[in-house]
């Protein structure tokens, strides 16, 4: 039997805007949807809070970190606590290339919001396939 | 920063519907029942062990709110070495109210929807209240 190895997919928690809020969203879109059984997180303040479980993480699955903003939080933490990130997403990147403004509101996201986070979500799911494609899954 | 500020921090929880509702409460607070009264910071800012975001918690009277008894909020402010003045727990929350059974994570169904209103109706107090400390 041959053995899949799932891959990471880590958001920053991203309470101080609703690039945050995107990130997060995008996150369980792919855990939920477009790369659903293939994928698994962890709440990123876990690698402070948690054990040497959590640690373990990035050592376990190659991981995408998803983020709100340039301060790139989930990349350096889970590089600081667990391993090398496998990519790094920058929604506030992608947004501007695509032309998208930010959300309006962080706590709820507007029709075409979520239209917008739905297409970070196929980037993330395209980094996570080309992942795949590196391990031969 | 004054050591005034009232800083609200929920965790990250992304894995169940409790670290969404502590989550929403927590903007429903700070962006609409006590705009500009409270704030809040991104918990991963201190995480990756961010100098500002650090001067701000030990600058702030916190309140934690968590979604799961492993308690990252709470526990990583302490570990930044800010001041807890009031800690909210979700569960604590859910056991309140056991008719109320949130289950979607990404969006809030119904009963997650009332329980962060529950919840941030708790907070928007304990802000009150700590204001009338000052």
């Amino acid at each position: 039997m041959r053995i899949r190895p799932k891959i990471g997919v880590v958001s920053c928690s991203g309470e101080c805007c609703g690039l945050g809020t995107v990130s997060r969203i995008a996150t369980r879109m792919v855990l939920e949807d477009l790369k659903a059984g293939e994928t698994v997180t962890i709440c990123l303040p876990l690698f402070l809070a948690g054990d040497s479980g959590e640690r373990r993480f990035a050592r376990e699955f190659p991981t995408v970190a998803v983020e709100g903003c340039s301060k790139l939080c989930a990349t350096k933490a889970i590089e600081k606590y667990s391993g090398r990130t496998a990519a790094t997403m920058d929604v506030e990147e992608l947004l501007e290339g695509w032309g998208a403004d930010p959300p309006r509101s962080r706590r709820v996201l507007t029709a075409e919001e979520i239209v917008t986070a739905r297409r970070v979500a196929e980037e993330v799911a395209r980094a996570v396939g080309e992942i795949q494609g590196d391990l031969h899954v | 920063m004054s050591e005034d500020t009232i800083l609200i921090i929920p965790c990250s929880g992304i894995g169940k519907p409790f670290g969404t509702i502590g989550r929403d409460a927590t903007f429903r607070v700070v962006d609409e029942l006590r705009r500009g009264r409270a704030e809040t910071n991104c918990l991963s800012l201190l995480v990756m062990g961010d100098e500002e975001a650090t001067r701000q918690i030990r600058g702030s009277r916190c309140i934690a709110v968590d979604g799961c008894p492993l308690e990252c909020a709470r526990k990583n402010i302490e570990i930044a070495g800010g001041r807890i003045t009031a800690h909210f727990r979700v569960m604590d929350l859910l056991r309140e109210n056991r008719g109320l059974r949130p289950r979607q994570v990404t969006f809030l169904d119904e009963d997650g929807e009332r329980l962060a209103e529950l919840l941030a109706q708790e907070i928007a107090v304990k802000v009150d209240e700590l204001e009338g400390q000052r």
